[in-house]
């Protein structure tokens, strides 16, 4: 299986067997997510000995997170698999921070917990999850909101992702990790599908586009695209 | 592979999703999904509203292409891509399956220039390009005159708009004249049914603006003039000749247009003329722009409309010569450049 997530500062692709990691890549650089990615394949292909088309499997984190990274990853896994032939199966990206919580230990074995990862324009995507059978469970589907609006009785839960971080103020326990690991989303995806659990690859964008129906569009998109000079 | 490579070619550097493959100097496919509905009601291209679109049609779009042109994706030679300029959002979606492609097939990848797809697609329509042509893009981000020597290799800029686009302008103008969005085809349209009654301003064509912008365009002082015609009749209650406005305003666009690239083509010393954008469809340019050729003794090519509004097909055309001339391929570190200078053919 080749696992890869963009919903957050890194750029992260793993490489797993099954049982055991294979090849590991990661890069920190919240705005190149289209330059590192296919390199980063490529080269955890190559590390691990694989051809694109040895793959079974690809895992990819549907966010939520900023949009146009987002959509390097998802469109770069969906191609993927599209191209060498295999199924492409989706993973909350929150999940797979809850998972690498979960197994470094840095949340306690039974207590609840949360994830709250920047959404930008001061909010985050948060979740809440407790821990089952050694394994993060899920307890909210994934949220949007001003950190001031998380409920006073979840600000004191440990929290992973990088909202601690932006809000230190309402986020009292911080705990790591900060970014996706693409091998946490492997695990978790292995995870789903050994239960018969699809999460589809739908973006999780949790937002609607911002449009003005104004003039204001088309001159935007005119500073963005018009002639050099 | 070698005298007629297998290219697959991606845009999405605007609302469109194009995925079209050529086999050498052919056209196999021309594979398009729009989002322009989408964008309507805003009276203009969104970019989030594009991108999320791109990202949805991506594969559904190379799926009906492969299919249409009965090739399988394993056959194809080498991947080809707008890298810029565009929508910077938008752009990374189609660069980031070109890769995803390139990695998966195994073959090279060639991130290339938007305007300089607009000017190779005419291989794959008329066959190969004169040496140097001359270009007159017009879109409804772009208004370019080009000297072109070799158009994987070598292009200049003679001059651009320096405020609105020619494309803009038809849509802005359609707005005020409570025409739907994308303007252009209903002003087209609506021209055909009235006279030139109107004499607009003609931008950058007098005195000291031609000395300074002797091929530049500026089509905002045009809007602005048709704007302010039109509320003068309606404050004064009359009803406003919305044909005879069309016709009056597309003229005074299509006399610059036309004016200006033949007067390069003369200037240059060069013998072929092609048009190419969105605007390019418009009926009147076509014949405005033959009309002075002729009399010029210039060879005018335009291909045929959906060649000319964006498209996969012009991206795997440039590819294909790319490939076909020995060009270096794009690293895959490759990244969507949003302002890329037509100067800048590949990336
Ligand atoms: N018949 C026409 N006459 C004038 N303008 C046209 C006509 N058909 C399309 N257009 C214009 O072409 C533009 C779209 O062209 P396209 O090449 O797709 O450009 P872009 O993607 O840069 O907007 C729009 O501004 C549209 O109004």
């Amino acid at each position: 299986m080749l696992a890869l997530d963009t919903s957050t500062s890194a750029i992260t692709v793993a490489v797993h067997d099954g049982e055991q990691v294979l090849a590991e890549r990661s890069v920190l650089d919240a705005r190149a997510h289209t330059e590192h990615l296919a390199p980063l394949v490529q080269d955890a292909l190559e590390s691990a000995g694989l051809r694109p088309a040895d793959l079974t499997d690809i895992a990819v984190g549907v966010g939520p997170g900023p949009f146009t990274g987002l959509r390097v990853g998802l469109v770069t896994a969906r191609v993927l698999a599209y191209t060498v032939g295999v199924p492409c199966h989706g993973v909350v990206s929150l999940d797979a921070l809850a998972e690498e919580a979960v197994r470094s230990g840095s949340v306690d074995g039974t207590a609840e917990f949360a994830v709250a990862t920047d959404a930008r324009r001061k909010e985050v995507y948060w979740s809440r999850y407790t821990v089952t059978a050694g394994h993060p469970a899920r307890l909210s589907d994934p949220a949007v909101l001003h950190p001031a609006d998380v409920a006073d009785g979840m600000r004191g839960l440990a929290t992973a992702g990088r909202g601690p971080l932006l809000y230190p103020d309402v986020f009292a326990s911080p705990v790591t990790p900060l970014d996706v690991s693409a091998v946490a989303l492997a695990e978790v995806a292995l995870r789903q599908i050994a239960h018969g659990v699809e999460v589809g690859v739908d973006a999780l964008y949790l937002r609607r586009p911002d449009a003005q129906p104004t003039s204001s569009s088309k001159s935007t998109l005119t500073e963005v695209r018009g002639d050099r000079r | 592979m070698a005298d007629r490579p297998l290219v697959l070619g991606i845009e999405t550097s605007c609302d469109e999703t194009g995925v079209g493959i050529v086999r050498g100097e052919t056209l196999l496919v021309d594979a398009i999904a729009s989002s322009v509905d989408e964008h309507a009601r805003f009276g203009g291209v969104v970019p989030e509203v594009a991108s999320r679109a791109h990202l949805e049609a991506m594969i559904p779009t190379i799926e009906r292409a492969c299919t249409t042109a009965g090739v399988s994706l394993r056959e194809v030679d080498a991947v080809a891509v707008t890298s810029g300029p565009g929508l910077a959002g938008a752009l990374m979606v189609g660069v980031a399956a070109a890769k995803s492609l390139a990695v998966g097939l195994g073959v090279p990848l060639f991130g290339v220039n938007h305007l300089a797809s607009h000017v190779a697609v005419d291989i794959v329509e008329h066959g190969p390009l004169p040496e140097p042509t001359m270009a007159l893009l017009v879109s409804g981000g772009h208004s370019s005159l080009l000297l072109v020597p070799d158009v994987t290799n070598e292009i200049s800029s003679l001059g651009s708009t320096i405020d609105d686009a020619a494309g803009e302008a038809f849509d802005k103008v359609a707005r005020v004249l409570g025409l739907p969005f994308p303007g252009g085809p209903h002003i087209d349209r609506a021209a055909r049914e009235g006279q030139v009654t109107i004499d607009f301003p003609r931008g950058l064509t007098t005195g000291r603006d031609l000395e300074r912008h002797r091929f530049d365009f500026s089509f905002s002082g045009l809007k602005t003039a048709v704007a302010r015609w039109v509320e003068l009749r309606q404050r004064a209650g009359e009803p406003v000749p919305v044909a005879d406005v069309a016709a009056s305003f597309q003229e005074a666009v299509v006399d610059v247009l036309t004016r200006k690239a033949v007067a390069a083509c003369r200037a240059e010393g060069v013998g072929h003329l092609q048009i190419g954008g969105g605007v390019a469809a418009n009926s009147r340019l076509r014949a405005l722009a033959q009309e002075r050729c002729d009399a010029a003794g210039v060879e005018l090519r335009v291909p045929r409309p959906g060649l000319c509004t964006d498209n996969g097909a012009m991206v795997a055309a440039l590819g294909a010569q790319m490939v076909l001339r020995g060009r270096t391929p794009s690293d895959l570190g490759l990244s969507a450049d949003s302002s890329m200078p037509v100067t800048e053919i590949s990336a």
